[in-house]
Order: structure tokens, then sequence, then C-alpha cells
């Protein structure tokens, strides 16, 4: 597989590193149920048949943390952009 | 017309090199053949005919075929410790002093005693393994197990150590064409001429592929020489690379492919600084398919015996190598092949007794070339069996008319059709699909930028091969931005100009008599599959793990689809409803070496040095390994243990001075307007307060709530912090926190660098550690107790180069820790040691630091094993409640708080003589050691030279509220046990009176 990094190019799969969902984020800590919001923050993982939205870090190139869209069945690679850029939900 | 010397070559003819002879041995026989030669043509030159026993029932083999998909021609290769078994011979390319040896004989290749296997064969059909041997369990182990490891099986592996090199490279193209037939020569050239990158990978060591074996024609040369003219002109185009000798292996996902070269295989040693085998990663944006078809056995009775071949390889044998396979044959075929290699048979002057076409009323192509050679014509007719033991005698022809007839012969060229060489094709999942007019399977879906050409796509046609090729090659140089011209070759195949009628598919001969094998490497006869599918086992995929069909290291080139078409006959269906078998890398056997590349021994991982290394070797340093690092365990002197070293080193810190090594330690360097507020959200303890020139223990939790590393931190400005890690986990943390700032907190304006390579950093301990650092750190610089107390960073010199110095201790000392950047570290140690020596100063290892931290109940890896949370290890307290951090939340789940979860404890011997060992299971007095009972375990121990008496920490549960109560600590795995008083875990100077002397 093979991975465009934003800052470096078209690079090997063997240059990253896997961490999983990009879906998910970090829920306000002093929230009414933030502990279950962490739990689910943690745990809870869909597990969609097709394109998913993944972190990546480019652990051996410029370590920057990445977000790619695959879709896990081909892994046919939709988008990547930077995590320190990505559009705020 | 035969040579002399090797009776069985031709006079002319071929591409070997008479000229050249070359001396090798096979068993030890002294033999000789000729350069162009692979090591079957060279045997079968010289009438070596048997060369090997198969897989299971130890039947004497020949060889089938003249290329990878050979499943029964396997020897050993050199010998020693590059010896390589299963390689095949019909690829192996002959070379001056190759030595082979037959595989899976005892004691001789002729005579062989455990071909007795064959008697009792009905034992040990398909299936056996899990009908024979399910009970006594007992005896699995100790007869079975070694019964059969004895009896079945291949080659052996080399004795010792690969004394050859292995190398990795990648290789990046517009166009890569696997195959270097006509077919791919022709997609290479088109697509080289537009100025594209191509790669052309061939497996062969030399360009032609199915052209060398035959006698076509390309615009009015020989075929042979068309290959040469174009590989000429491949070799020129500055963007072409042809690599001869390499085998695509596998597709992988991103247009990436793997490839072997053979760089040194076909020499007898590999050349200096060149390594035996080259594995190639290479990444194209197209690729063309061009990898041609592979012939199919017949399966009819013991037809398996030596001088039963392909008739594609009779031919290539003929055509390429000048060799004559036999001297008397008989052809069985159900495809108008069986013309050429008539013609091509008559013209060696081999003898053709018969053709049997088994088509219903034959072919007018075949009947006309039996009629032009004189061979007797059976039409609608079989081979039912093969008779000869080492080697064939005579074969029995069922013929149209139900006679039996048997015919003398020393040769079989048979030939079931054709299977494309469509492996590649389906490594990504793409799924091969039947085609009833090719009767073959063709490719399904194609990886992403990937086309087929050539045999490859079921039409093995000359002409159609050099057209798709040319189409092909130059499309995907379009697709890459290229363009140029069709070019068009015309092309003359040996059946051309014939009527042609279509191939009749064949798997298996009705009435067959005997062994009628299927798959020849793993020994999976017709009836194994028949057995397979009565007891239940009849889809293909269960057939294949049955009976282990297609197993073996030729991965079923010659048995899979013949499986399916077994299978198709029993169950009455046609073959698309058997579905189709999976293909997965790699398509040919890789040598492990191969893979691993430099990656072995030594060059496993790199190994990482602290700057001061040279230093500590020339001290006498004893090394151990800390993840990839080396560091000093400890400095033995004359006579010493490794004990009594440590221990002299303890007495010398805590008398005196030592310094130890920490360069190690992470050092991560944090800058910019939000390094602070960052800090308090990776750290569960207060950083606020933290003023420049101070420095703070901190602890650091996963986002789950339990630890994950520890280490000082220390602040230059409000914009400027450096943190350490602990030796193991800085990568680990390094991550953690990129992972936080990139990911979950992108608006906070802080830089992270990893900076552990940079500094090299020496604890320097004692009670005169002060003393020895005055003479060190350059005189400007006030570092007296009050005005430079327990805790204070500040940037200092040394000989006027820029250094850090920070009062910290781990060993209870009062010690500092000094870092300097790394080029100067060995430097800097030596000038420690120097003004030391008026000290009496000491190295110590990580042996003493260990018992140091242990005597002071600090925790380090034993404790810090991502099972503990901060309470757990008595550090609850500093958990802030004032800010939030990663794992706070998650550190409140209940669990996480039990008061009965396991804490840090200090264990003490009753018996001031024994000792405690890590991993010591700890159970309440009186209890039995049990899991039930089970309390803790011991994390950590040592021997205590201030307290001279073993010491140890554990996790202990309620281990808080536990303090003198007396627990047991039971090793079963060493067989010992010792009564522990439960303490403080801080043994030695529980006050820390040391820390500010
Ligand atoms: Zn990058």
């Amino acid at each position: 597989m093979r991975i465009h990094c934003p800052y470096c190019g078209e690079r090997g799969v063997e240059e990253y590193s896997y961490r999983g969902d990009a879906t998910v984020r970090r829920p306000d800590a002093n929230g009414p149920d933030a502990l279950e919001r962490f739990v689910e923050y943690l745990h809870l993982r869909d597990n969609p048949a097709g394109s998913h939205q993944e972190f990546w870090q480019h652990l051996h190139g410029c370590r920057a943390w990445l977000v790619v869209q695959r879709d896990v069945r081909t892994h046919a690679i939709e988008s990547v952009v930077a995590a320190s850029r990505r559009v705020a939900r | 017309m035969m040579t002399e010397k090797q009776p069985f070559r031709l006079a002319t003819g071929g591409l070997v090199d008479r000229a050249a002879p070359l001396n090798f041995s096979f068993d030890g026989r002294a033999i000789t053949g000729f350069a162009g030669d692979t090591l079957a043509s060279a045997l079968l030159a010289n009438g070596v005919r048997l060369v090997g026993r198969s897989f299971k029932y130890h039947r004497p083999r020949g060889i089938l075929s003249a290329g990878v998909e050979e499943p029964n021609a396997l020897v050993e290769h050199r010998s020693g410790s590059r010896r390589e078994p299963n390689s095949r011979a019909t690829v192996l390319e002959l070379y001056d002093g190759l030595v082979a040896t037959s595989q899976n004989r005892w004691p001789s290749l002729r005579c062989d005693l455990l071909s007795v296997n064959s008697w009792v064969s009905s034992f040990i059909a398909a299936g056996f393994y899990y009908k024979t041997f399910m009970w006594p369990a007992s005896f699995w182990e100790r007869i079975y197990e070694p019964m059969i490891r004895r009896a079945a099986g291949l080659g052996r592996t080399a004795p010792a150590h690969d004394p050859d090199t292995y190398e990795k490279a990648t290789a990046f193209c517009d166009v890569l064409v696997i195959g270097g037939g006509p077919a791919g020569i022709a997609a290479a050239v088109a697509a080289g001429r537009t100025g594209a990158r191509v790669i052309l990978c061939d497996e062969d060591f030399v360009l032609g592929g199915g052209l060398l074996g035959d006698k076509a024609e390309i615009d009015g040369e020989s075929g042979v020489d068309w290959a040469r003219t174009m590989a000429g002109e491949l070799a020129a185009m500055p963007e072409v690379s042809v690599m001869g000798r390499t085998s695509v292996t596998g597709v992988y996902d991103g247009g990436v492919f793997g490839a072997v070269q053979r760089v040194s295989d076909h020499l007898p040693e590999p050349p200096v600084h060149q390594p035996r085998l080259r594995f190639w990663r290479i990444v194209a944006r197209r690729s063309i398919l061009a990898a041609g078809a592979i012939e199919r056995p017949i399966a009819f009775g013991n037809n398996d015996r030596p001088g039963v071949m392909l008739a594609g390889s009779v031919r290539t044998y003929i055509n390429r190598y000048g060799v004559a396979p036999g001297r008397r044959a008989v052809i069985f075929a159900n495809n108008d092949g069986a013309a050429g290699t008539l013609d091509d048979l008559a013209a060696a002057g081999v003898g053709v007794a018969a053709v049997v076409d088994s088509r219903d009323g034959g072919s007018a192509a075949v009947s006309a070339a039996a009629a032009r050679h004189g061979a007797v014509m059976h039409a609608g007719a079989m081979v039912t069996q093969a008779h000869g033991g080492h080697g064939l005698r005579s074969v029995e022809v069922l013929t149209s008319d139900r006679q039996r007839e048997r015919i003398s012969c020393d040769l079989l060229a048979m030939s079931g059709g054709w299977n494309p060489t469509i492996h590649l094709t389906s490594h990504l999942s793409g799924r091969p699909r039947w085609d009833e007019a090719a009767a073959a399977f063709l490719p399904g879906s194609l990886p992403p930028g990937m086309t087929v050409a050539g045999a490859a796509t079921g039409n093995a046609d000359l002409n159609a091969c050099l057209a798709s090729g040319a189409a092909n090659g130059l499309a995907a140089a379009h697709d890459c931005g290229f363009s140029g011209r069709l070019p068009f070759w015309r092309g003359y195949g040996s059946g051309d100009g014939q009527s042609h009628r279509p191939v009749q598919p064949l798997w298996r001969v009705p009435g067959a008599r005997g062994k009628a094998f299927i798959d020849f490497q793993s020994d999976v006869t017709t009836d194994d599959i028949d057995l397979s599918v009565r007891e239940g086992f009849g889809a293909a995929e269960h057939v294949k793990r049955y009976t282990a069909l297609g197993m073996a290291t030729d991965q079923g080139k010659t048995s899979n689809v013949a499986a399916l078409g077994v299978l198709a006959e029993i169950a009455g269906t046609d073959m698309a409803s058997q579905g189709t078998t999976t293909f997965r890398p790699p398509y040919t056997p890789v040598a492990i070496g191969a893979l691993a590349g430099h990656a072995r021994g030594m060059d496993f991982h790199p190994r990482r040095l602290s700057p001061a290394h040279p230093f500590e070797t020339e001290q006498g340093a004893v090394f151990v390994e800390a993840g990839a690092w080396l560091r000093a365990q400890y400095y033995p002197r004359p006579g010493e243990t490794w004990l009594q070293s440590a221990e002299r080193e303890v007495r010398t810190v805590r008398g005196g001075a030592g310094i130890c090594d920490v360069s190690t330690l992470g050092k991560i360097d944090i800058q910019g307007p939000d390094a602070r507020a960052f800090i308090e959200r990776i750290y569960c303890n207060n950083f606020a307060g933290l003023q420049p020139g101070r420095a703070r223990y901190g602890l650091m939790l996963r986002e789950d709530g339990f630890v994950l590393d520890d280490g000082v931190t220390m602040c230059f400005s409000d914009t400027h912090f450096v943190m350490s890690t602990t030796t193991a986990n800085a990568p680990v943390v390094m991550q953690h926190m990129e992972f936080h700032h990139q990911c979950v907190w992108p608006e906070l304006d802080v830089q992270l660098t990893s900076v552990t390579e940079q500094w090299a950093q020496f604890s320097v301990a004692g009670p005169l550690s002060r003393e020895l650092l005055r003479r060190v750190v350059d005189r400007q610089h006030d570092i007296a107790n009050e005005s430079f107390p327990f805790m204070s960073v500040a940037q200092v010199t040394v000989a006027g180069v820029t250094a850090r110095l920070a009062r910290v201790s781990f060993s209870g000392e009062l010690a500092y820790e000094i870092a300097i950047p790394a080029q100067y570290g060995d430097s800097l140690l030596r000038e420690l040691m120097r003004q030391g020596e008026a000290f009496g100063v000491c190295l110590y290892g990580t042996e003493a630091l260990a018992i140091m931290r242990i005597e002071k109940g600090h925790v380090a890896g034993g404790e810090l094993n991502g099972h503990t949370t901060a309470a757990d290890l008595g550090l609850g307290k500093m958990m802030s409640a004032k800010k939030d951090y990663v794992g706070r939340i998650l550190a409140q789940r209940p669990a996480l708080r039990d008061p009965e979860r396991p804490t840090l404890v200090g264990l003490l011997p009753l018996d001031h003589g024994s000792q405690v060992r890590a991993g010591a299971h700890l159970v309440a007095s009186g209890q039995v050691a049990n899991l039930e009972n089970d309390e803790g375990y011991v994390t950590s121990s040592a021997y205590s030279p201030m307290l001279g008496r073993w010491i140890a920490l554990g996790l202990l549960a309620s281990g808080n509220n536990r303090t003198g109560e007396v627990v047991r600590a039971c090793d079963p795995l060493r067989g010992t046990e010792s009564l522990v008083e439960i303490c403080s875990p801080q043994f030695y100077d529980p006050t820390g009176e040391r820390l500010h002397g």
C-alpha cells in the first residue's frame, strides 16, 4: 500500500504506523456524562465494510499524523489530510 | 547424431555452447554439460532420468517439465552451509562445479528402502493423518511424528549459518512488464519506444520465453534471433531496464510488486560485494502480465514414471537445449499441439512410435503429422498405464475400439492443454473465471493498473501474443502520459496454416490402472480425491486440506486445475460450478534470506550506542541490551562476580561518588507559547507552578487511566521545557505526545522534538558529587547547596561547551545529571573520571542503578508495566484534581479505584540470608499456593549492600494496609519459597535526608 503524505509525497506503507478510527473525538472532560463518553471514545468502534476514516502516522518520515480515508475492502485510498489541519466538526 | 560423452545431446541446435563444457556432480557422480544448460537439461543429455523420490510414497521420479512448475525434479543444490533443498533442476542454471544431490531417499536414490511406503499406501492415503493417529495422544509425539518426519518430506535445510548476503531494493517505473516471452518483449518495446520508464522482469536467464523452445519465426528471422534483436533494442533505451533471472512473486496494494532477482545462483559463489539474492519492491503505475501458460499433465496409471514428460517441455529440451529426452517416444494429447511435438521429435531423430489423441475422431492436423512422420495414429484413444520402474519402458493404450495395446517407448510426451499463468491476477483477491471456449481459467477482475497479454490471456497464437503485447504496452505508456506508434510484427508459429480443432479437456483417463497422480509433489492421486469426496470433503477447499493437494512448494501449478476437473467429473457438473482456486504470493518459492535482507544477526535491528560507549568499553564494561541500546551493566574488576561488582559500585556511590551513563533516557524538547499548557495535559500532576530553573518529577497516564511513563521535566523558560522519559518508553511517549498534539489539541502552539540522541547525559551521584562537579563545570557557575538546591536546573558550560545541569536523584543520594551535546559525551565522561580520581569515583552500571532505586523504592520497568495505576504505585496523590489531563476520566472507573487492588509494597525475607526473586507470587501465610489464593507478585528484587540482605518490591492486594504482615513468596518455577514481611518500599534513608546533603 502507498500513502500520499501531504508533506513528503507518496511513500510505502512500511514508513507509516496505524492507529485506527479517526472519527472519534476526545470528549469534553467536564461534561455531565464524561465517564460514559470517554469509554465510548476509547473502546467503541464501528467496523464499516467500505470507506473508513483512520489515523496513520508518518512515523519513519516527517512524523505527521494523518487522517486517511480508505476503503478497507480494497485498500483504495480516497483522501489524506494532516490531522492538525482537518476542519473541526 | 548424438555426441558420445553426452549420449542424449543432439549434434547441433539449441542455445547451449558446445565449446563451453561445464563439469558438475549429481549424487557424487561427475558429469559434463554445456553453458546454457539447466541442471535438468544436462542430466537428460547424459541419460540421467531418475532424479528424486516422491514426498510420501518414495516413488522414483524424473523430470516432468522444463520450467518453474516442476513438481518432481527437486534436488539439494550446493553443499554444506549453502545447501538449499527443493531446488528445481529445471530452472537451475548450470555452472562449473555445481553440486546437486537427490532428496528423500535412503540409503540411495536407486535403492530406497522407504519405497516400501508404496506397498502400504492404502494406510497412508488421503486423510491418514486425521484417521490413523487419533489415539493414544502420547504416541503422536514419541512414535508417529518422528516416523512420519523420517519417511515423508523433501530436502534437508542447510546445517550451518548461511554465509551469503541478501539485499532489498526498491525500483519505480511507469510500466512493469512481467514475463519475457513474445508478448512481454512486444509490450516492453512498445512502451519503451514512447520514452516511458519500463521494467521488464523475466525469470529466465535468456530473454524469449516460449520462443526459445519453439521453431517460430518473426519478421523473417527465427524467434530466438528476434528476441535477441529486441533485447538489444531494449538495452539501448535509457529508461528501460530488463531484469533477467528475476521472478515477480507477488502483487500488493498501490501498484507494489515483489520480485526476487537471482544475482548469484548461477555462479559458484556470489562475487565479492554481491548478494546471492536481491528482493525488489517495484512500484509501477501500470503493469502488464505476460507470464505465458503452463502445460497440464494427464492422470493415467503410473503417470509419474521418469520418462513421462510434458510435451511442450520435450520440445524445449530439443529446441533450446539440443537434448533428446528419449530414443523412442509416444505422444499423448488432447490438443493440436501434438503435431508440433511430432515434428520436433522427428527433426531430432527421435522415433515416434505412436500418437494417442484422446479426442473422439482425433484431428486432421495431428493425423497429418503422424502420416508425415510414419507414426501410428490412435485417435479417440487413451494411455491407461505406464510401465517401467526407474524409467519408462512402455505404455498401455486403450484404443477407440476398446483394444488394449502395449507400445514400448522410453519417452511419453503428454499434453492435457494449457493453463494460462494468471496467478498474479488473483493476488489482490481477483477470482479467475472458467472459460469454456478456451477450456481454461482466465483472469477475472484484475489488480488496478494491470492488463494481461499473450498466452496468459488463453490465446497462445504467436501473432496474438505479439499484437496483445504491443497494444497493452502502448496503452500502458499512454496511461502514464507517453505517446508513440503501435509496433507490428508478423510471426509464424509451428502450428500456423493448419486447421485447428479445439482442446477437449481430459483430466483423468477412465479405466486407468495403477496410481494416477494429480499432484506429483504432494503424492495425491485421483483415488485420493475420490476418497476425499466419499468421506464428505468434496468442496474444492476441503479436498485441498484433506489431501494436501496443491500445498507443496510448487503450489499446485500442475495440479490445482486438474483437481477441479476431477471434482467436476465426480459431481457431474461443469468446471465453472466447481469454483476456482485462490493463488497467493509468492508465485514461486522465495528464500527466507531474501525476505530478511540485511536484517539478521547483529543487523536485525539498529544497535544504538551511547556517545561514551568507547570509553565505557575501555573501562571493561559488560553491556546489556536495553531495547535497541547497549547499556553498561557493570564494570567488573578482576575476580569479581557481577553481584560483587554491583555491590562495590553501590558502596562507592553511597560512600563517595559514582557516575552512570544515562544518555539512553528519552529526551523531548518542548517549546512554544503553549508548551506548559500541553505538558499540563500530558502529565497527571501539576506543572503550572514550575518555575524556570526548576525541575519536577512527572507521571503520565494513558487515556485508559493506567500509568504510561514517568520522568523529570526541566523548565528553562515559560516556553521551553525538556522532558525525560524512561529508556524503554521513549518512542512510545514521543508518539503519544505527537498524537495528542496533532490530533487532539492542534490548537496548542507547541513543538515537540526528540533530542535523545543529541545529548549525552551522565548521572553524578554520591555525597562527593558536588565537589567533583565543581572541578568540571566552569567556575562562574554557582552550584552551592543553597543556591542550587534539589530539583534545580541550569544552563552551564563545561570547558566553554554549553551543558545542562540538573540536581535530580534516582539513587537517593546527593546527585546531578549533566547533559552535553553528544559529540562531547565521551570527552566529558573521561574528564569526570579524571577529576573524580581524587574522590575515589567509580563508573556504575544498570545493576547498581537498579539496586539503589529498589533501596529507595522508586518504580521502574517491573512496576511501570502497563497494568498499574498511579494509586497502585503509591503515587495517587500526584493526580491533580484541578485540571484535565490524559487519563483523568477513565482513572475514575470503579475497578481502577478498588481499594483491594494490588499496590506497591516493600518485601523483606524473614530469613536474612534468603533470596526473593522477581516473579514469585505472594500468598497469605497459611493459605495453599494456588491461583485462587494468589494476592500479587514480586516485581523487582535486589541484594541491598546497605541493608546486607535481599530486598524486594511487589504488588500486593490491599498492600497499603498490610505493613508488618508476613506472607509467602512462592516461586514454583524455580521451586523456591520464602516468608517475607510487608514493609514500606523505602528501605534506605526513608526520610530522604541524603538528597539534600
Ligand atoms: Zn510525511
